[in-house]
């Protein structure tokens, strides 16, 4: 449904967009994810028609942004980052507003107006203005207005930036609700948010794709993914060694926990399968109980960081 | 154009839901008649016209016009609304036009609360209507284009006390052109012909051949052209000046 090639986009000396391609079908949703400055609001003001790419260009729902603005504009809904909102207006004039210029009219308005206030739980606000909103609520508004016309395409800059948890959790569940039918480009800095909803994931930094993947396949790239960590009571160095030697077992790392005689360790294997049951049996042997087993998933926030960091001492 | 009358209203709803429209158009009506009475004399020349009350137009809307329009698209970009507004569906004419009509309405409702005036000359002796009413139209005509030059300069910036200046130095201009004291200041190199044409481009000449009562098409042609090469250029500047 939508398919960037090679876009690029400089302001002045400064490329913000660094010829990306990717493509985005239907009932997914995408998170982009990068640092700040890598370009993802600026990706996604060329998707919506705000701004024109310098080169490079996208399709929209079969519609090319640099040929037919008008006609991906109807089929996008967009939420721009900051969410803003004429603040002179209450919730029902904003929204009756939106409604219109999308081509509602009477009770067709009123109907998919009363229809978003439902869903984005906005009827307790209904008479308030703009400008006396909390976060939260000004945050529903915008989400709101995007999805008013039921569009194909949603393209949400930072839909969650500011919310309670609760309210996360919230428009986070709206959000997978809605993924099914549509297309949906979502920008993030909360990588659990990722987790929690995207299909798929892209990582851009520097105005360049470094990573397309899904969250899970990212967060394989952790190296922490698939470790064994325990907590043992024992002295950390000595046992380093001892378990060092087992098979499949590539490397340990010991960590002294400051406040009891417990140790951290991690094991990382070599093998698809951590050898757990030797690894037991050896501590058993030692004398040296075991407290807790865990099997490590991995960090996205880590993948994150090794890959940003990484790419940034590379230029 | 249907998004043209969406766009209309709003603006029209957002001059009410502030204080500016109210304090504007005290401002305008109490100078407008502060300056007719009291500086020009009104009842001393017992004239049965609204001469002296058009005369102070240009003057008046030199400063009160750009403040009615400075907000229209300075604040846009400054709250960022400009992005939500340019990315729903809507042409650049259908936004640049319904905001410039709603504030033109706007200014065209203060204008047409001075109709006290009126009155008061009808109280004074018997008035040529058709010459008041043309009065009226040339001072509505030439307060489109200051509208249309306000339009434009709020569009260069998102700070709307820069907006203001930048409308009302552009404005001054266009005044200037074809003043007396200024003419003479021109006469004084410039030859004849050249300086006829000169003076054609300013408002006073036209609005003052308006405000005698003859309904000259070039004068309305002239306020009309102006209002639409300054609308032309709110949209060049806003398609140039998207992201910023
Ligand atoms: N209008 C503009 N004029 C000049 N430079 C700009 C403009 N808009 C963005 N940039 C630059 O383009 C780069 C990308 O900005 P962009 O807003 O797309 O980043 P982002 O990924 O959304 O960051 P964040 O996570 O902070 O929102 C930045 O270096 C920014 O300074
Ligand atoms: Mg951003």
């Amino acid at each position: 449904m939508i398919e960037v090639r090679k876009l690029v986009k400089d302001f002045g000396p400064i490329r913000a967009v660094d010829g990306i391609c990717f493509k985005v079908g239907k009932g997914e949703i995408l998170g982009f994810l990068g640092p700040n400055g890598a370009g993802k609001s600026t990706t996604m003001k060329i998707l919506t028609c705000f701004l024109p790419p310098t080169s490079g260009t996208a399709i929209v729902g079969e519609v090319d942004v640099r040929k037919d603005s008008l006609a991906v504009r109807r089929k996008v809904g967009y939420l721009p980052e900051g969410t803003p909102l004429y603040s002179d207006m209450d919730v029902l004039g904003f929204l009756r507003f939106v409604a219109e210029v999308r081509g509602f009219r009477g009770e067709e308005a009123a109907a998919a107006v009363d229809r978003v206030m439902a869903s984005c739980r906005l009827e307790r606000v209904r008479h308030q203005s703009i400008d006396t909103l909390s976060k939260g609520f000004r945050q529903r508004v915008g989400f709101a207005q995007a999805i008013l016309h039921d569009p194909p395409v949603l393209i949400l800059d930072e839909p969650t930036d500011g919310l309670d948890p609760n309210q996360k959790h919230e428009v986070r569940d709206l959000i997978k609700s809605m993924g099914k039918e549509k297309c949906i480009i979502l920008s993030t800095h909360i990588l659990e948010e990722v987790e929690a909803v995207c299909t798929r994931a892209i990582i851009i930094d520097r105005g360049r794709i470094v990573a397309d993947e899904t969250p899970e396949g990212l967060r394989r790239r952790s190296r922490q993914h698939g470790a064994l960590q325990l907590l043992v009571e024992a002295d950390g160095a000595a046992m380093e060694n001892e378990l060092a030697e087992l098979d499949g077992v590539e490397k340990v790392t010991c960590e002294a926990l400051d406040d009891s005689k417990l140790c951290r360790v991690r094991i990382y294997s070599s093998a698809d399968s951590i050898p757990l049951q030797p690894v037991l049996d050896r501590l058993a042997g030692k004398k040296c109980p075991v407290r807790e087993v865990t099997l490590l998933k991995g960090s996205l926030d880590e993948v994150f960081r090794s890959i940003t960091r990484k790419e940034g001492a590379a230029a | 154009m249907k998004n043209f009358w969406v766009i209309l209203k709003r603006e029209l709803a957002a001059y009410f839901n502030s204080p500016i429209a109210y304090v504007f158009i005290i401002i305008f009506l109490m100078l407008s008649a502060g300056f007719t009475f009291f500086v020009s004399g009104f009842y001393d020349t017992n004239q049965a016209d609204l001469r002296a009350f058009f005369s102070w137009h240009p003057w008046l809307y030199l400063f009160l016009i750009p403040s009615a329009s400075m907000r229209l698209w300075a604040e846009e970009r400054r709250s960022g609304t400009v992005e939500l507004l340019l990315t729903l569906p809507v042409t650049l004419a259908d936004v640049v036009l319904g905001k410039f009509v709603a504030s033109w309405l706007f200014v065209g409702l203060a204008l047409f609360l001075t109709f006290p005036m009126v009155f008061t000359v009808a109280y004074l002796g018997a008035p040529d209507g058709g010459v008041i009413l043309a009065g009226y139209l040339g001072s509505f005509l030439m307060a489109g284009a200051y509208l249309a030059i306000g339009c434009a300069a709020s569009a260069l910036t998102r700070n709307q006390v820069v907006a203001f200046i930048l409308a009302v130095v552009v404005s001054l201009l266009f005044v200037l052109v074809g003043f007396g004291v200024f003419t003479g200041i021109l006469a004084s190199f410039l030859p004849s012909g050249l300086l006829d044409l000169v003076a054609q481009l300013g408002f006073i000449t036209h609005f003052d051949s308006i405000q005698r009562g003859v309904l000259d098409s070039r004068d309305l042609l002239y306020f009309l052209s102006v209002m639409g090469w300054m609308l032309a250029a709110n949209v060049v500047i806003l398609e140039a000046r998207r992201g910023e």
